[in-house]
């Protein structure tokens, strides 16, 4: 297979309402970072990928029409890809593909979210005819896994306190987070009024404007270029509905995770993966994604973060850039986890930057937690 | 500057679309039944699950659920939040519980109200009950139901609710 | 390049209203369909991919819904675009040739009938300074028709024969909406929706699903002794900006035919994806398709299923190549207004 780097990843900065830019123009200061940090030009680029989450959200349909000119798409290939919250992670899947297809040279790939422009709970829970009117947004839908979580593993509930403020110490590491809270601590999160229990408001994500891009080459093309090689990356779906399905602990998460591990020669995550952005919108789906994506037994998850071993300076950093916690809009909350792990191998973080980070692994999920992409990028090809 | 005189950066703009919205087939049979008092689920004809309300697929096995499957309005709470935020349109006044309801001799669970009952006295595992709307009031919607309430039976042990393949 | 064939494609019947046909019971039946044809299961599929769009039915997430007509136990590799069904299919083609997969699964599904159609296609244009405006689809189309008009790139008699011949052609299509032959009088006692566009010169309003099977060159012999080859494939966008655009060519496509070198290629057929009828003439002259069989099928003058009519353009010519002693076939799949992103599919019989 050709193999396929990250060579540049750009970012927008995150806010409740980026209103000093439209939609091209929140599109094209991701783009433009990124092709900055690639040093290319535009003839460069073979093909664009374009993911966000639903329509709705921004009340464009299928945007990459409009979008063409902004994202430098005119006269080239470009395609849309909707996975729901996973998209930013499965349009860099698909963005890489097109590389290692043998197809393209190097390509761009850009994931936004605008969600000032509309409701954003509205867009995610249109209320049908003929169903009862009770759903609660999506911190509603999650909530109950959760409650079933602590159930489970007798988790105590400080732990969801601990893994919110950590994300929003990091975020103070990173000038582009949405949410910049100083002095963020436990207690902070704590008295914080409860929303969808045992959620509360500083344990759930914010709603975002912004977006992320990345350029993706083939080996031939890296030249001396500073890159995030691309070990491992999969995609896996699981139905809603499914009698029988964990949404706990989503069949679909464990096998995609043990694809990445063995298309990357990872025996260990836990001890070979030196830093992880794992998408984590509601604070207690860190120690669900421990357990689920392998990096200990089942029920231990929480006695790793409550040992700070997810700290920034930990044994597995978790979410250095601030997490979707920090920052979430939706359609880019994905590709920017897939971007900072790269980041992180490319030794480009700054100030969240993990000490000698070689191998990361950026995860996204979406839907019900049915769908997830994930991969794992390396400073180093062998 | 007075708020008259900044420039406005917004203007806000509504879409409306309408649509003529079907439940589909499968549903459409659900929603007949519950209509006249009730719940019918659908099961799976290679793997015997049983789904409801009932989407007209089994997603194990990618086929129709043909079998029709009368249950009771009884069953347990698999898990619950309690939400304590409005949501937008929803005449709903903070708090109330929505819970995963899981009807005896159903695979999958639903998402409705519980009510008649103490919050802090709700727990998973909990055995519950339908509480329905006066009869003439009864529309094709699980809105038939006001929300469920508890019933003095057992607790179940939900790990026991997952489906295996028989 | 790895080399990739279609070994399978269904069609469900195109509906007028699907009714209460929800996602999961329009895509059933065609991934079904197919299963059956070649004696697999989803199991026997590496890769699956849709498409479809949420705002035609006013649903956000409907193809989480459609995902549940597929069996997902075990989990499986899947993803979505929100674009035509054939741009599924070609992300799918990446996925074989980059070794991913060896065979892939694509469906795509629409309903256009809850929808008032043309104002939520009218949302696919710059929110800013065009959406607010509402131009519908037909209108949108109509500027184009009129620009070839009057550059005499197409005439007024080949618009009324792209509806005749559409209509004729039908009956080789046993899913066709639209049966009855009309004559010239017929024609010209429609009224005009939008000049020079009169009804029949627009596509019905559609619903429906389709599913295609494609797979690695090891893979597709399992299947067939005679697979239909994905030779070339090219697809490329153009500005959304109209007033920029030159409505009377496709910059596009002309690069799409100098990249899949396809001067010197023979056609035996060709299956477009005009929706309204002057794109046809327009179309089969810029891809010098004039003296070969084009839209056997009928095409989506005579049933356009919203994110499923571009697969279907490959599907039909998939078809044509494996039902007569043809040898090339080209299929085309467009997006977006006035043939804004359109997609290029050389086939090619095994001899
Ligand atoms: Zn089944």
């Amino acid at each position: 297979m050709i193999q396929a780097g990250v060579i540049g990843v750009g970012q927008t900065k995150y806010d409740a309402k980026r209103r000093d830019v439209s939609m091209a123009g929140l599109v094209r200061e991701a783009i433009d970072n990124a092709m900055l940090a690639a040093n290319l030009e535009w003839d460069a680029i073979d093909a664009v990928i374009l993911g966000k989450a639903p329509d709705m959200f921004e009340g464009v349909i299928m945007p990459e029409l409009y979008l063409a000119d902004a994202i430098g798409a005119v006269g080239k290939p470009v395609l849309r890809v909707h996975t729901a919250g996973s998209v930013g992670g499965s349009t860099a899947v698909i963005a890489a593909s097109h590389v290692c297809s043998g197809q393209f040279k190097t390509v761009l790939t850009v994931t936004f979210e605008k969600q000032s422009e509309s409701n954003a709970t509205w867009a995610l829970s249109p209320r049908y005819p003929y169903s009862p009117h009770i759903n609660a947004g999506a911190g509603g839908y999650f909530a109950p896994f959760i409650r079933e979580y602590i159930r489970r593993y007798e988790a105590p509930e400080h732990i969801g306190w601990k893994v919110a403020a950590k994300d929003r110490q990091n975020a103070l590491k990173n000038p582009l987070a949405h949410l910049h809270i100083p002095g963020i601590d436990e207690k902070m999160v704590s008295d914080t009024p409860m929303l969808w229990e045992p959620l509360r408001y500083l344990e759930s994500c914010p709603s975002s404007d912004g977006a992320c891009a990345m350029v993706i080459t083939a080996q031939d093309q890296v030249g001396s270029r500073n890159v995030a090689w691309i070990k491992g990356m999969a995609v896996r779906s699981e139905g809603t509905l499914s009698a029988g399905r964990d949404e706990v602990n989503p069949q679909a998460g464990i096998d995609c995770a043990k694809d990445i591990y063995n298309q990357a020669g990872i025996h260990n995550p836990f001890n070979e993966i030196d830093c992880a952005e794992i998408y984590v919108p509601f604070s207690w789906y860190e120690p669900m994604w421990l357990e689920n994506l392998g990096f200990c037994d089942l029920g231990e998850g929480w006695k790793l973060t409550d040992k700070d071993a997810t700290a920034i300076d930990g044994e597995l950093p978790f979410n250095m850039s601030g997490g979707v916690l920090s920052s979430n809009p939706i359609g880019a909350s994905g590709m920017i986890r897939f971007g900072e792990a790269a980041l992180q191998v490319m030794g480009l973080a700054e100030d969240h930057q993990v000490e000698d980070a070689k191998v990361a692994m950026g995860h996204a999920y979406g839907g019900a937690a049915q769908f997830f992409a994930m991969w794992i990028v390396s400073s180093s090809l062998d | 500057m007075s708020a008259e005189d900044t420039p406005k950066d917004y203007s806000e703009s509504p879409i409306n679309l309408e649509y003529f919205y079907t439940a589909g087939s499968a549903t459409t049979r659900f929603l007949n039944q519950v209509k006249e008092g009730n719940i019918v689920g659908q099961g799976c004809p290679k793997c015997k699950a049983v789904y409801v309300p009932p989407r007209g697929s089994c997603p194990r096995c990618g086929v129709a659920t043909d079998i029709e499957v009368p249950l009771t309005d009884k069953g347990c709470i698999e898990s619950f939040t309690v939400v304590h935020i409005p949501i937008p349109g929803n005449p709903i006044v903070p708090p109330y519980v929505c819970a995963m309801i899981r009807l005896d001799g159903a695979n999958i669970s639903f998402l409705h109200l519980i009510q008649d009952v103490e919050i802090e006295n709700i727990r998973i595992g909990m055995r519950i009950q339908a509480v329905w709307k006066p009869k003439e009031e009864w529309t094709h919607s699980l809105e038939n139901i006001k929300w469920f309430a508890p019933i003095d039976e057992p607790d179940v042990d939900v790990a026991t609710l997952r489906f295996e393949e028989s | 390049m790895k080399r990739v064939a279609i070994v399978g494609y269904a069609q469900h019947p195109i509906l007028k209203n699907a009714g209460a046909l929800n996602e999961v019971e329009l895509i059933m039946p065609v991934v079904h369909q197919l299963f059956n044809d070649l004696g697999i299961s989803q199991q026997d599929i590496d890769f699956t991919c849709s498409g479809s769009c949420d705002y035609l039915q006013g649903a956000a997430f409907a193809f989480v819904e459609g995902l549940s007509a597929i069996q997902t136990n075990p989990p499986i590799k899947e993803s979505h675009v929100e674009m035509d069904a054939a741009w599924a299919m070609y992300e799918s083609m990446l996925k074989i040739q980059m070794g991913d997969a060896e065979t892939a699964l694509i469906y795509g599904f629409g309903k256009s009938s809850p929808g008032d159609l043309d104002a939520i296609i009218s949302l696919q244009m710059d929110p800013y300074y065009i959406s607010p405006l509402w131009p519908d689809r037909v209108s949108l189309a109509a500027l184009q028709a009129r620009v070839l008009l009057d550059q005499n790139v197409i005439t007024s008699e080949q618009m009324l024969a792209s509806v005749i011949e559409a209509r004729a052609n039908s009956k080789n299509n046993k899913n066709a909406l639209i049966t009855d032959l009309i004559d010239e009088s017929v024609y010209l006692k429609n009224a005009m929706v939008s000049s020079p566009l009169n009804k029949l010169d627009c596509p019905p309003i559609s619903d429906g699903s389709s599913a295609m099977i494609i797979a690695s060159e090891e893979k597709a012999y399992e299947f067939t002794d005679h697979p239909i080859w994905i030779e070339g494939i090219d697809h490329r966008i153009e500005s959304s900006n109209l007033g920029s655009r030159n409505l009377a060519t496709s910059n596009t496509l002309q690069a799409s035919m100098n990249q899949l070198n396809l001067k010197n290629i023979k056609f035996d057929v060709a299956e477009l994806h005009t929706q309204f009828s002057h794109e046809l003439p327009f179309l089969k002259s810029l891809l010098n398709l004039q003296d070969v069989p084009t839209n056997l099928s009928g095409g989506p003058l005579v049933g356009n299923v919203m994110m499923c009519a571009g697969l279907d353009a490959i599907g039909k010519t998939y078809e044509s190549l494996k039902d007569n002693q043809f040898t090339h076939g080209l299929a085309h799949a467009t997006s977006g207004p006035c043939l804004q992103h359109n997609m290029l599919v050389h086939l090619e019989a095994q001899k």
